[in-house]
């Protein structure tokens, strides 16, 4: 990290590089977000982190998300996205590699071969979000119990709500409850 | 008394235990199926793993050959609960993720929040913020260094530092009415303004806490058991820390200089003056005293903050997204009508995508927002440094004793509610 | 004579009932759990340590295994992964036992009604004195255990031997 190199257009870099996983760029509040090909996103990544005038070398989060009742449009193609934020400790910049994923083969390949932080994160994906990393060191899911059924955060999965207690449906809820509130008073 | 075993019931016991085993293949190492090493579980309910974390360990003797974390046990919802909450209603959530740090999540939502709006923040409120943040810092730290002197059997510790945390409690409590989850910092500012008895009391603790700061060292920097203890355990290597996704404190311990604060500046932190304290050789020892140093440098930044508190609004003057001052309700129609659209619906945010990340206490905390263009947030993902540094226990512990097992897991500073959220 | 006198000045002789006394035992040193599980546990801790003071009370020592102690503090929200852990700890508490439910989650789920969240730690294990705040004050928490101890204190000698399941 010592050599100082002029930082380079990552855009630019990418687009020569890669001219058909790229498929496009968007810049929102100070942000570039590029969208690549679902299958080429590991030799992208490993790009960013290597090529001189990127380093992109820490990452940061990779988040995913579910544009569930929305149609597909142009602009988002899939249902899910997965997106990679990376970090450059040289150049004290961000940028942020996004890919679509389809509902009927929702998997991604697994980014632990580029950085290890990446494998609890796609853990976390996985257990929450349903999308599968492929040639992940250790599949499981994180946070639910294992023996969960399904993945809570997706967009059609409902919040999980339970009726709140009120007089009226008191006796109802605490039917439910081995001992209700007033059960520890012995007769 | 010979227990019998009911015949269609003989052998599953050890089948179902063998099965259990079978499931680890490849994640212990192959000494373990045959019993040769001893598989050990180490809580949710243990004393020193700082709330509920469990650890599966495989152990040869006192040696840790393999940890494996087990998160999960907070897994709260909270990204989800946001989800179906209107953004300036999910602020009240995110005090709640990192509870050590409540005013650090809470800015950082609401810059998320503030960013996608291009929403203007008062300079009065980024100074306060600044106090605010720094102040949260601090006790969290004080936790810190209280619990984990107290895991390694330092009572005395624990007892001065929560002496201390009480002070700025009754700070956050002057703020906002909530000692904890304060929900103090808004979209579009804060609250409210600073009470007038704040500033004194603010006052009194930059005073007296660098004495403190000198006690908790005098406790501890010189003893020959804390160092004994805690020198060349855990050593994390500058790479290995920033492959694992370490951040904050526990990264710099390894020397590698990467603050937040320094290197993407956030709210008005380019204007004070404040080192980086760096360690060297990225053990116990070495995070200990990176987060002694940061009490030192969180008060000189708090000093030069305080001194130069600028006048003026609280809140953003944009009506769209922040709701009226009381007064001039009673005048304006229009205010009452911006005042009743926030209440009921909330305002709405477009359908994009944004990232910010700060430096917390424990590292760097993110917030990655995405909004539907409604009222109501499509996705919010908080990157939580709790997260990855669990993750990366089972490295540091790998060869050590178990009796330093807990040094470790104290040093890096976890919250298992950060990390599930 | 000595020390017995000096406490009691002149009395020589207390007659007092086996309710009472019992009572009083079980009330003037109880042993809590240590049991943390989210943000109410750190209002737990700083209740214990030196500005509230818990130990006034009786009640310094915590005891890390659920077999020496009496009364649980279920400090924070219980998420369906943790719930059979909490469940086991209280199997293996000897009677009698207590639980004190701390906050809004433990007591009701509090803001988080959710698919995480047990709605009340009361589904699952039976709660005798509900404190609510998130995360209550101290002094909340401080009162809650005061009234427990009343509530030990009006204890019966026919209700330790039915009350025998608790
Ligand atoms: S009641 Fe509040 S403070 Fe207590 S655990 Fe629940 S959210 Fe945390």
């Amino acid at each position: 990290m010592t050599q100082q190199t002029q930082p380079a257009n990552p855009v630019e870099l990418l687009k020569e590089r890669f001219p058909e996983a790229v498929k496009y760029v968007k810049q929102f509040a100070n942000e570039t977000t590029i969208v690549v090909e679902r299958k080429q996103v590991i030799e992208v990544l490993k790009f960013l982190r290597d090529t001189k005038g990127l380093l992109y070398n820490f990452l940061s989060d990779i988040s995913s998300v579910d544009y569930y009742p929305d149609p597909p449009t142009e602009q988002r193609p899939e249902r899910f996205a997965v997106s990679y934020h990376l970090y450059s400790l040289l150049y004290n910049r961000r940028i942020r590699v996004k890919t679509f994923v389809p509902e009927d083969d929702a998997t991604v390949p697994t980014a632990t071969t580029v950085w290890e932080a990446a494998n609890w994160l796609e853990r976390e994906i996985w257990d929450m979000m349903g999308i599968f990393f492929e040639g992940h060191p250790d599949p499981r899911r994180v946070l639910m119990p294992a023996d969960w059924d399904g993945h809570p955060l997706r967009r059609d999965v409902p919040l999980g709500y339970e009726t709140i207690m009120f007089s009226f449906n008191v006796e109802e809820i605490l039917k439910h409850k081995p001992t209700g509130k007033e059960g520890r008073v012995s007769e | 008394m010979v227990m019998t075993v009911p015949e269609s019931q003989q052998g599953k016991a050890i089948e179902s235990w063998q099965g259990q085993v079978e499931e680890l293949r490849g994640l212990v190492s192959e000494r373990a199926m045959t019993g040769e090493t001893l598989l050990l579980n180490m809580g949710p309910h243990h004393p020193s793993t700082h709330g509920v974390l469990r650890l599966l360990l495989e152990l040869d003797g006192e040696e840790i050959i393999t940890c494996l974390p087990d998160v999960g046990f907070l897994h709260t919802g909270i990204e989800k609960t946001i989800e179906s909450k209107q953004y300036e209603k999910g602020v009240a959530l995110t005090d709640r993720v990192d509870y050590l740090a409540p005013m650090n999540n809470n800015t950082v939502f609401v810059m998320a929040i503030e960013k996608m709006l291009a929403l203007d923040v008062p300079e009065r409120a980024q100074v306060i913020r600044v106090i605010c943040l720094e102040l949260t810092r601090i006790q969290s730290h004080l936790v810190w260094l209280g619990t984990h002197a107290l895991d390694m059997g330092a009572m005395s510790a624990f007892l001065y530092c929560f002496r201390e945390r009480e002070l700025i409690l009754d700070m956050f409590e002057m703020l906002s009415g909530q000692r904890m989850m304060g929900s103090y910092i808004r979209p579009g500012g804060l609250w409210r303004d600073l009470p007038d008895e704040f500033l004194p009391a603010l006052q009194h603790f930059v005073d007296i806490f660098p004495r403190r700061v000198d006690d908790y060292e005098a406790l501890l920097v010189n003893n020959p058991i804390w160092r004994d203890r805690t020198e060349g355990i855990g050593v994390v290597e500058p790479e290995e820390a920033l492959a694992l996704g370490m951040t904050g404190p526990t990264l710099r311990a390894s020397g590698v200089n990467w603050d937040i604060r320094k290197a993407e500046p956030y709210l008005t932190y380019p204007r004070y003056d404040f080192n980086v304290p760096l360690g060297e050789h990225g053990d116990v020892y070495d995070r200990f005293w990176v987060r002694m140093q940061e009490f030192r440098e969180s008060i000189k930044i708090i000093k030069q903050a305080m001194k130069n508190i600028p006048g003026g609004p609280v809140r953003s003057q944009n009506r769209k997204y922040v709701p009226p001052p009381r007064a001039e309700l009673g005048r304006s129609m229009e205010a009452v009508i911006h005042h009743f659209k926030l209440w009921t619906e909330g305002f709405s945010a477009p359908d994009e995508e944004v990232y910010v990340a700060i430096e917390g206490p424990r590292g760097e905390v993110g917030c990655y927002l995405h909004g539907t263009g409604g009222t109501k947030p499509r996705r919010v993902h908080l990157k939580t440094p709790s997260f990855m540094h669990i993750s990366a226990l089972g490295k540091m512990s790998q060869g050590h004793m178990i009796a330093d097992l807990v040094g470790i897991i104290g040093s890096v500073d976890i919250v298992l509610g950060d990390s599930d959220r | 004579m000595g020390v017995i006198s000096s406490k009691l000045g002149n009395l020589g002789v207390v007659t007092t009932s086996l309710e009472t006394a019992v009572n009083w035992g079980r009330t003037g040193a109880m042993w809590p759990l240590l049991f943390g599980l989210a943000c109410c546990a750190i209002e737990m801790m700083s209740t214990q340590a030196s500005n509230y003071d818990l130990s006034r009370f009786g009640m310094e020592l915590n005891r890390a295994s659920p077999r020496q102690s009496d009364l649980m503090i279920v400090a924070g929200r219980v998420t369906r992964k943790m719930a059979p852990v909490v469940r086991q700890l209280y199997d293996q508490m000897a009677s009698p036992r207590y639980v004190l439910s701390m906050g809004d989650c433990a007591s009701s789920g509090g803001v988080y009604n959710n698919y995480a969240i047990v709605q009340g730690v009361d589904e699952i294990i039976p709660v005798d004195v509900y404190v609510a705040g998130c995360p209550p004050r101290p002094e909340q928490l401080i009162h809650g255990i005061l009234t427990l101890h009343e509530r030990i204190k009006g204890e019966h000698f026919n209700e330790w031997i039915t009350g025998q399941e608790r």
